[in-house]
């Protein structure tokens, strides 16, 4: 019995070391298994079927290391549905695409409720190369045409509505700035940017409905240093890379509607059913996003496939009329709860953040379940509940999925955000004035770096020999400092600055400015709303509280692999600050009425009065006589007799 | 024989004359109080869309947004009966032109197809000679004009000529033009193409009037003319048999406190044989063909050996790249134009002063 033990537990050893290359290997180990042609993947299914025997021993190494992200679960019978399971020899190479969604649901502090879905489709094709590529499965048309014919590397386009309070809602998993952003890294082999630039646009505006067209040399830019790709590759010549931002641009359902139809089931299955217009854009915050770029394929990166994320975020206001008590719920949120996973999704799940409540003493989530999981996400590691879509037994006896949350207590404070920032218009006049950029580091020890980007439009002239950055009273000279002058009606102005936070301190940034008066023809049909500049872009590697994991092909839940990770010590992270809103002097566009109406009124009372003056005349005229006066005068004069 | 009994029937399914069905519908107000005039365009899209026009064959150009407006007190909606009770904008709306984007020049491109190259197609009319179309224009306007985001007008000889710009290109079958503004009568009155009919919500020298407000919303809703339209063509539906001649009809005098007019001298068919559908629904007629096509080959993928390199992310922030990075060479320029003069000027006034035996110092 002992020798059959130990046998039996060396052959589980060395199929558990097999075990880590593989799923390291491919990136579709998930625990209900799929379909793979090779026999590499032969292997991992049957060492998949033997993982749930085996759970309890990786799960011990796992444990020490710290970085890994890992499913646990209570109950074993996942692994009866791994069995049957059929590898499915397919004779035709086709390009294999890929489809995941998921929805993360964080309880914030201040009560409210953030929600983040993610849609992605990988696809393993070449877009590049002059392959025509003519069958499209679950990657959408629309932008697969789009990417081949503008030669596009990566692509980002957000729209937003709502500015994201980092100091009340914490660090977003994927920011974005106010109206629309637009940033696209093309390939080498374009020649002509900006005319390649401005058709892109115009074909993302008929996608998107949005008016992307007026995004146009005065309100692009070219960075040099920040917006580096956060895809995979060799070439970062910042010639190729385009930044541009409407601040104005407004989002509403005629924006969701044609981002819904990029999505391969639309919004009639999975986790887009939530997808609720009137719902969604009754809320703080609204954001909706699509990423399109390159990724690796596996660990050796020799291959590379298409990444395609639609990323949606949320955040409700606990105080919206018909929210009395404390309590959230799916039904609540989006007016629909869920019946099924979308069927062509090869994994779908939801995950609810309970780091800040592991004992359940702050809030309760109702249907509960046993599936836990730990991701490094934001350099902190947060612990989920997961719900996944595609097991029949997360919807229950009701065949519906209606994830309630309710609160206990209301304690509890936020970690304060270890980088935020604010910018603001000082001084008074509609002439000059100055822009003021803070940024905080709130940690307590370690200063850190931080890119700031700044674009602001022609009409305010900047005078950057004002330019002072100053932390804790003192002067902080930036180490690197790239400024493009504006040119007027052509081009903005560009600022970028590599600036070292020091620990616990506010930066400040300021710099002054003059309105310009613009030509009559320039201003908008409500110029007296004022005139928006965008937000200021702050890229900073900010050090983390546990170290983050390197790996980038491990199998990570989506909200926590977006962007890449080169070094464990620190992470990643934007903030953008709010636009700003300035009145440029604008002239009394019913002037021309008023200034006819008064001309006419004074030529004609000076005029009428100086012709009278000097052309009148009088005389003396006798008072008319009485009616019998004036009977007999006639006789008079018919007799020829002189009148009385 | 068989084929030719079968083919003849076939010609009086195509005597109405046109095979696909085009909209564009403009309004030309902006800010929060001209609320009515969205959720007019908005109700005759609803209705359009309803009865089959799809969206890839419908312009809607809206001059604001009141559905997301922050004054909007439910978001994402947009009423047009009090008491909140049908949502014309519902959950699957495309605008094509918004904002700022409507002006009187992107108007009239859109109607003759002068539009710069690179301009999408949901962003375009592409109708053909056997398109019938329906233009649906809302908002303030007077006496020869119409008002755009209040800033600028087109006037009725505007429009006539870009009709008869229309005309020429053969870009319209026919074309059904409704107005809903002040004195609306007054910008049909110059058309002078054929195949218009054209239809106005008062007459010159009256006011079009608006329907109801909603206390909870604060603005009016709609205007009556529209108000009454719409309600006429929620009764229609793809295989209603109503004629233009109900359409003259809706909202007579005592519901509309305006006179509607219209006019049909130009059309060529007697009203009375158009039907309501033949512009607001949409007609997808079949040709059948009797020639046989050729599908080319599917195309093969070829797995071709790919360069063995490796790729890598990219660092994000590699601070002391960054410190390091060159300045960008920049191209050398000429000296332009006004540099060269100055030099000029410099070196004449030097040597007008001090004469002309130092230039030998120079050369």
């Amino acid at each position: 019995m002992a020798a059959h033990r130990c046998s039996l537990s060396a052959l589980l050893l060395i199929i558990c070391s097999l075990l880590v290359f593989i799923v390291a290997d491919s990136e579709k180990a998930t625990l209900t298994g799929d379909h793979h042609a090779t026999a590499v993947d032969n292997l991992q299914t049957v060492t998949e079927t033997e993982e749930g025997a085996a759970a309890e021993e990786p799960a011990v190494e796992e444990e020490r290391r710290w970085e890994e992200t890992v499913v646990e679960e209570a109950t074993a019978d996942k692994e009866d549905t791994s069995a049957p399971e059929t590898v499915v020899q397919s004779s035709v190479p086709q390009p294999k695409d890929d489809f995941q969604e998921e929805l993360v649901i964080r309880p914030l502090h201040s009560g409210d409720i953030y929600a983040s879905f993610q849609f992605r489709t990988l696809w393993e094709t070449d877009f590049m190369r002059g392959n025509k590529v003519s069958h499209y499965r679950l990657f959408p048309k629309s932008l697969g045409q789009v990417i081949s014919k503008f030669s596009v590397r990566e692509l980002h386009i957000s729209f937003t509505q709502g500015y994201w309070r980092t100091m009340q809602w914490g660090q977003p998993f994927l920011p974005s700035p106010p109206g629309a952003e637009l940033w696209v890294w093309f390939q080498d082999s374009v020649t002509d940017v900006d005319g390649t630039w401005k058709e892109l646009t115009n074909v993302l505006s008929g996608i998107f409905c949005a008016s992307l067209n007026f995004i146009d040399s005065t309100n692009t830019v070219q960075p040099s240093a920040s917006f580096k790709p956060l895809g995979i590759g060799n070439v970062t010549d910042h010639r190729f890379l385009r930044y541009a931002t409407l601040p104005r641009e407004i989002v509403c359902t005629e924006n969701l509607t044609p981002w819904k139809k990029l999505l391969p089931c639309g919004s009639k299955a999975g986790l887009a059913v939530l997808l609720k217009s009137e719902k969604l854009f009754h809320s703080s915050f609204h954001s909706q996003a699509v990423h399109i770029r390159p990724v690796c394929q596996d660990w050796q990166c020799k291959t590379t496939s298409w990444e395609l994320r639609q990323t949606l975020n949320v955040v409700f206001d606990l105080h919206t009329p018909g929210q009395g008590k404390l309590e959230w719920s799916l039904f609540k949120m989006f007016s629909r709860t869920l019946t099924e996973a979308c069927p062509l999704a090869s994994s779908s799940k939801i995950y609810i953040d309970i780091t800040d409540d592991p004992q359940g003493e702050q809030f309760e989530v109702s249907p509960a379940t046993h599936l836990l999981s730990q991701a490094m996400v934001l350099g902190d590691r947060r612990t989920f509940s997961v719900y996944d879509l595609t097991q029949q037994i997360t919807f229950g006896t009701v065949r519906s999925l209606n994830l309630l949350i309710r609160w206990k207590s209301s304690e509890g404070d936020m970690l304060r955000p270890l980088l935020h920032a604010e910018r603001y218009v000082a001084g008074y006049g509609l002439q000059t004035g100055e822009i003021h950029t803070l940024m905080y580091n709130n940690h307590p020890y370690r200063s850190f770096p931080v890119l700031l980007l700044d674009s602001v439009p022609w009409y305010l002239r900047l005078y950057i020999h004002t330019l002072t950055v100053t932390s804790k009273g003192k002067d902080n000279k930036p180490s690197y400092i790239h400024y493009q002058p504006s040119k007027d009606r052509v081009r903005p102005h560009l600022l970028e600055m590599l600036v070292q936070l020091p620990p616990n301190s506010v930066t400040e940034v300021t710099v002054q400015f003059e309105r310009a008066l613009l030509k009559w023809t320039e201003y908008t049909p409500d110029p007296n709303h004022g005139f928006y500049v965008g937000s200021s872009v702050i890229s900073s590697l900010v050090p983390s509280i546990v170290a983050m994991d390197t790996n980038s092909t491990r199998e990570q839940p989506l909200f926590s692999s977006f962007f890449p990770c080169k070094e464990e010590s620190s992470y990643f992270m934007r903030v953008y600050t709010e636009p700003l809103l300035v009145n440029l002097p604008t002239p009394d566009f019913s002037m021309p009425y008023n200034v006819i109406c008064l001309t006419c009124t004074v030529v004609a009372v000076g005029y009428g009065s100086l012709y009278n003056l000097l052309t009148r005349s009088f005389q003396i005229e006798e008072p008319s006589p009485g009616l019998a006066k004036r009977i007999a005068n006639i006789i008079r004069k018919m007799r020829g007799v002189p009148p009385l | 024989s068989h084929a030719a009994i079968k083919i003849q029937p076939m010609r009086q399914f195509f005597s109405s004359g046109h095979t696909n069905n085009w909209a564009v519908l403009v309004c030309t107000s902006r800010f929060w109080f001209n609320y009515r005039h969205v959720a007019n365009t908005l109700s005759v899209y609803r209705s359009v869309k309803r009865l089959g026009i799809p969206d890839s064959h419908i312009v809607l150009m809206l001059a604001d947004d009141m559905a997301c407006n922050h004054r909007n007190p439910k978001p994402a909606t947009v009423f047009s009966h009090k008491n909140m009770e049908l949502n014309v904008y519902g959950d699957d709306v495309e605008v094509d032109y918004r904002g700022y984007e409507v002006t009187v020049e992107n108007f009239l491109r859109v109607l003759t197809g002068r539009l710069p190259p690179s301009t999408p197609r949901s962003k375009r009319l592409l109708s053909d000679d056997r398109s019938n179309i329906l233009i649906y224009l809302t908002g303030h306007g007077g006496n020869g004009f119409l008002k755009f985001q209040d800033s600028e007008e087109i006037s009725n000889v505007e429009l006539a000529d870009a009709f008869e710009q229309m005309w020429q290109k053969r870009r319209y079958n026919e074309l059904l033009f409704i107005i809903d503004t002040c004195q609306g009568a007054s910008m049909y009155e110059r058309f002078y193409s054929p195949n218009l009919m054209a239809l106005a919500s008062s007459q010159v020298g009256e006011d079009s009037l608006s329907h109801q407000p909603d206390l909870a919303i604060g603005v009016h809703l709609m205007d009556r003319y529209t108000f009454y339209l719409l309600e006429f063509l929620e009764d229609i539906h793809p295989s209603s048999k109503a004629n233009m001649n109900d359409l003259f009809k809706v909202c007579p005098k005592s519901q509309c406190v305006s006179t509607p007019g219209h006019r049909t001298d130009l059309f060529l068919r007697d009203p009375g044989s158009a039907l309501i559908t033949d512009f607001f629904g949409s007609v997808r007629k079949v040709e059948i063909t009797m020639e046989t096509i050729n599908l080319t080959e599917p195309i093969h993928f070829v797995n071709e050996e790919r360069q063995k390199e490796t790729y890598s992310y990219v660092d994000q922030l590699p601070v002391s790249e960054i410190i390091h990075q060159k300045p960008k060479q920049k191209d050398w320029h000429p000296p332009d134009g006004f540099i060269l003069g100055l030099w000029t000027l410099i070196l004449l006034v030097f040597f007008k002063t001090y004469g002309m035996k130092h230039l030998k110092h120079i050369f």
